[in-house]
């Protein structure tokens, strides 16, 4: 019975071919390749180094089954490296952080606390912060409008529009002059 | 050199390997032999530290055989630019160039200049950041020239003197490299440079982490000149970055001394203090930098609009004014020392990853606050309870939130690769639970923090208040569970810019004007987003027949692939061979063409003379290719912009176990050493700390893990810290391979396996073995696999003009068995 549907649509192509079926167990017929199913595949860049490798990601019922390079890519012909082949795992990873985590000052444990209540109580801390310190002027009288108390690192491993609002909103906006990243490394 | 490509950026080594199957010669220069090594045709290796001795060698190779490119040298290089007669040679002044003050540890590089009539405005390297600012001054974009290169004052004669003395000999001595394997490389290269062929360096933070790391760059960039191999194809000089997108963050940038697009950040120690005079010092009247202040202006509408006017200087003293160096290693020692109070560190990990992370983490607990936002919970998130000094939670004061965030494919979004070319990647999926993206985060903080200072009228607020703010997608798409997530396209086509009147999208930065009729956040990125739903950066099609692929994302500028590809043709305008055919002169068209978009006035004629006056790229001929330099040439010498001397020289590492076989001067005279108590820095020579110690990367793991020591797959290829020795150095110390040894600095020690191989060896040096010791970077003390920090040993450093400390080549000891 086997024989029969690896002759008939089990083998697909291969039965097209007209080579004679062998026997073959259910478990092989069962196997299929992890994208089979996917609903769809999104073109992505690899979050690793900066080659720039293009990835597909396969997406079924709205979450991730799986990464892989993107035959497409004029960079990566569809390969990837070690990392970029383990890109799935970064995402789908029960070790990943998906709560807000707040360590009140001297406590010795994590607690989880509702997004809006960190986003309210970082956006007082950098004013009262910045209130603290601001300098408008020098003792020299020249005109400065900046905090060095206040200081933001990072961005390499981000999208340049991130990159774009980091800048403006801490120098721009908040007069803050310690904006730094990964490229000082 | 620099680099290792096959480990580090292994899909982009694929190239490197096509072009060796097609008959290319693959050399790898470097202390360790590596995977890169096992696949080059021809590995040389190199004492950790001297790669300016090495490459100096080569350009006193290619001079004295004259093996150099003439018709391009003395065409497109300052090679005939006649040098102020007040110019002193490091080779006259014991490694130390003229105009050094030992008191500031600085040079006044007023005499480095080009000779000709004194200098219009005032320009003091020492003090620019950003594009190198060549000056103002007609001297300086029209020097004097002799064109037969005889002039002992022209570059020419200059570079030949300076590096007369880096004979192969001399790289044995310095470098430990055989003068048999130095001679092959030089002929290799000369032989593979020329009308025909063009020869390719890559690097990677091997040079860059060197306190005259810019420097190495430079000498590079020297010997490709006179090789003929800038801006044509098959050449150049490439730096193979470190992440998906620092080149990015490098552009737009999150660093403290640029403003969008290089744009040099105002300062309170230049001639800052009105708009006006910013922005006459900073433009430079020769070349494309003369546009300045249209970037500028276009920048300050971007992100003031109706508030900023030319009534109050486009907002421009809303910008806040550096009063110093505020870099990343400067800002440590400032919050070791209690002075910063609140810290936000967005995919970071200086507690593990940075420069001495023991005073890293020690920092933390200084901050009032801190905010880590990461997929992961990282060193730097869990230094109040985790890291190796044991502190005792209670005594930490320190306020830490740790906030999720979303991977690539949960987001839409840009990154900028390590060839300028930026790649959109999709959103697929919502990130999971509380995560969201890092556009996010900084939207509604920045929404937050409008709303707090709302109805303030201190002047100081008005920045804040009057920043163009408005993200929030025209309706949020219905797919998504999270609705209030900002448009990333929205901040992309301000990035792109926009005429203000009409809001229309600029086509390219050629369009931005200085009246404040434009608006445009990063002027180099203009042309990705050229009209509503036209995102260059989302393009996805293959161009078969142009292997240039023009139409696969978008490179800055102007989506041109190559920089300077008017050099791909001759001075005539025609390539210098059908070999290496790129962009050529169609005169029946008039106009540029070829298989990129030329780098060039799309009209300027080969044979257009340079105008006597005007501003700009006016004033260059129709062959003069660099069009960002103020004379419109390569500069082997570089008369300004840099804060360490006009031509690379050899200096030892701040920590060296021998002294400089060049020069009386043992160090470079200008990189920044932070003398503190947590920071001793070993003499030269120095027999507690006898050996060099240098650090890396594996392929398997990444940076300091947080993207990789969570994952179970890379964990278990690449699970444990270990330090490669030689077995000279394993007899010497009674070291069997896996043995516990101990590696210290002065700052700190570090246990680790022994890792015994021959792909270590000790450099001859006067009579002596040098012993190098190995260590990657990638363990800490969260994730699934655990192990010593090598970032604990690296002093605080800065050189001089990128302020990147040195880990590339320290000193250390070590000892068998653990650390306590």
């Amino acid at each position: 019975m086997a024989v029969e549907q690896a002759g008939g649509q089990g083998l697909g192509p291969i039965g097209r071919l007209g080579m004679a079926p062998q026997p073959m167990s259910r478990e092989s017929l069962e196997k299929k390749p992890r994208i089979r199913d996917a609903d769809k595949a999104v073109p992505s860049v690899c979050p690793y180094c900066a080659v720039g490798c293009s990835q597909l990601v396969y997406v079924k019922d709205r979450r991730i089954i799986d990464i892989e390079g993107n035959p497409d890519s004029p960079i990566n012909e569809g390969t990837l490296c070690p990392k970029g082949a383990s890109t799935y795992q970064y995402l789908v990873n029960p070790n990943r952080v998906t709560t807000v985590r707040y360590r009140a000052p001297h406590s010795d444990h994590w607690e989880d606390r509702p997004l809006d209540w960190a986003m309210d109580r970082i956006a007082t801390l950098i004013k009262e912060t910045r209130e603290a310190s601001f300098v408008e002027r020098t003792p020299e009288g020249k005109l400065v409008n900046q905090t060095t108390a206040i200081a933001t690192l990072g961005g390499a491993t981000m999208d340049i529009e991130e990159n774009y609002l980091i800048k403006k909103l801490f120098s721009g906006g908040l007069g803050v002059v310690s904006i730094e990243n990964q490229a000082r490394i | 050199m620099g680099s290792n490509m096959a480990e580090n950026h292994p899909v982009g080594f694929r190239w490197p390997m096509k072009a060796k199957e097609r008959g290319a010669t693959l050399i790898h220069v470097d202390p360790r032999f590596s995977r890169t090594s096992a696949l080059a045709d021809l590995y040389v290796p190199i004492r950790a530290g001297s790669d300016i001795a090495f490459l100096g060698g080569l350009i006193n190779h290619v001079l004295t055989h004259d093996k150099w490119f003439k018709d391009y040298v003395v065409a497109y290089t300052n090679a005939s630019s006649i040098v102020s007669d007040d110019y002193v040679d490091a080779e006259d002044n014991g490694g130390l160039f003229s105009g050094y003050d030992p008191k500031s540890s600085s040079y006044d590089n007023a005499s480095w200049a080009y000779a000709g009539p004194a200098q219009e405005a005032k320009e003091d390297a020492s003090t620019h950041s950003g594009h190198g600012m060549e000056g103002t001054s007609p001297a300086k974009h029209r020097p004097a020239r002799d064109e037969t290169l005889q002039d002992p004052r022209s570059v020419f004669q200059i570079l030949k003197r300076h590096y007369a003395r880096y004979t192969p000999q001399m790289v044995e001595r310095v470098c430990g490299t055989p003068q048999s394997l130095f001679l092959q490389v030089a002929e290799i290269l000369a032989q593979n440079s020329g009308r025909d062929r063009t020869s390719a360096i890559c690097y990677a933070v091997g040079w860059t982490q060197q306190s005259y790391g810019a420097q190495i760059i430079r000498a590079a960039g020297i010997l490709q000149l006179l090789l003929g191999n800038i801006g044509r194809p098959g050449g150049g000089i490439m730096a193979l970055r470190g992440h998906a997108s620092i080149q990015g963050s490098t552009d737009v940038p999150t660093l403290f001394d640029l403003l969008p697009g290089y744009l040099p950040h105002p300062a309170a120690f230049k001639s800052d203090d009105t708009l006006e005079r910013y922005m006459r010092e900073s433009a430079v009247r020769g070349g494309y930098w003369s546009n300045l202040p249209k970037f500028m202006v276009s920048l300050l509408k971007a992100w003031y609009g109706d508030a900023a006017t030319a009534e109050n200087e486009f907002g421009y003293q809303w910008i806040p004014k550096l009063t110093g160096d505020h870099s990343h290693i400067s800002t440590s020692a400032a919050m070791a020392d209690g002075k910063v109070k609140g810290f936000v560190v967005f995919g970071q990990n200086p507690a593990n990853g940075s420069a001495h992370a023991g005073l890293q983490r020690k920092a933390l607990t200084q901050l009032d606050w801190m905010v880590a936002i990461d997929l992961y919970e990282t060193e730097t998130a869990a230094f109040w309870y985790a890291a190796p000094e044991g502190w005792k939670p209670a005594d930490v004061k320190t306020e830490v939130f740790l906030l999720p965030t979303a991977g690539p494919p949960e987001k839409d979004g840009t990154f900028t690769n390590t060839q300028r070319l930026l790649q959109f990647h999709d959103k697929a999926v919502d990130p999971p639970g509380d995560a969201r993206s890092d556009l996010w985060y900084v939207y509604h903080l920045g929404r937050r923090l409008k709303e707090l200072y709302s109805g303030s009228t201190n002047p100081r607020d008005q920045g804040l208040l009057n920043l163009t703010w408005d993200y929030l997608p025209e309706r949020p798409d219905p797919e998504w569970r999270i609705k209030d997530e900002p448009s990333d396209e929205k901040v992309l086509m301000e990035v792109n810019g926009y005429t203000v009147a009409d809001r229309r999208q600029v086509p390219d930065f050629e369009h931005l004007k200085a009246d404040g009729s434009t608006a445009c956040g990063v002027w180099i990125y203009s042309g990705v987003f050229p009209a509503p739903g036209k995102n260059m950066a989302r393009r996805r099609t293959r161009t078969p027949e142009n292997y240039v692929e023009p139409a696969w994302g978008f490179a800055w500028p102007g989506n041109r692939r190559i920089l300077y590809n008017r050099a791909s043709a001759d001075p005539a305008g025609q390539p210098w061979s059908e070999r290496k055919k790129y962009v050529w002169w169609d005169a029946t068209a008039g106009k540029w063409i070829g298989k990129d978009v030329p780098d060039f006035p799309a009209k300027k004629a080969p044979a257009t003379p340079a105008k006597e006056k005007g501003t700009g790229i006016d004033l260059h001929s129709g062959s003069d290719p660099f069009t960002l330099k103020a004379d419109g040439r390569g500069w082997l010498f570089a008369p300004s912009g840099l804060k360490d001397g006009p031509l690379p020289t050899h200096y030892e590492p701040l920590e060296s176990p021998v002294s400089n076989a060049l020069y009386e001067r043992q160090d470079s005279p200008v990189a920044k050493r932070f003398p503190r108590k947590d920071n001793a820095i070993s003499p030269p020579g120095d027999p507690r700390y006898p050996y060099i110690v240098t650090t890396y990367r594996v392929t398997e793991q990444y940076t300091s893990g947080v993207m990789s020591r969570w994952n179970s797959w890379l964990s278990e290829l690449m699970p444990e810290m270990f330090a490669e020795i030689s077995p000279e150095l394993a007899q010497e110390k009674g070291i069997a391979n896996l043995d516990w040894i101990t590696v210290s600095t002065p700052r700190n020690q570090i246990e680790c396996k022994a890792l015994v191989t021959r792909r270590m060896r000790p450099f001859p040096h006067d009579g002596k073995l040098i012993h190098t010791v190995g260590l990657p970077y990638h363990w800490g003390y969260k994730g699934l696999v655990k192990g010593a920090m090598a970032n604990d040993l690296v002093a605080l450093s800065e050189e001089p003009n990128v302020y990147i400390q040195e880990d590339k080549a320290m000193t250390c000891n070590l000892r068998k068995g653990r650390s306590r």
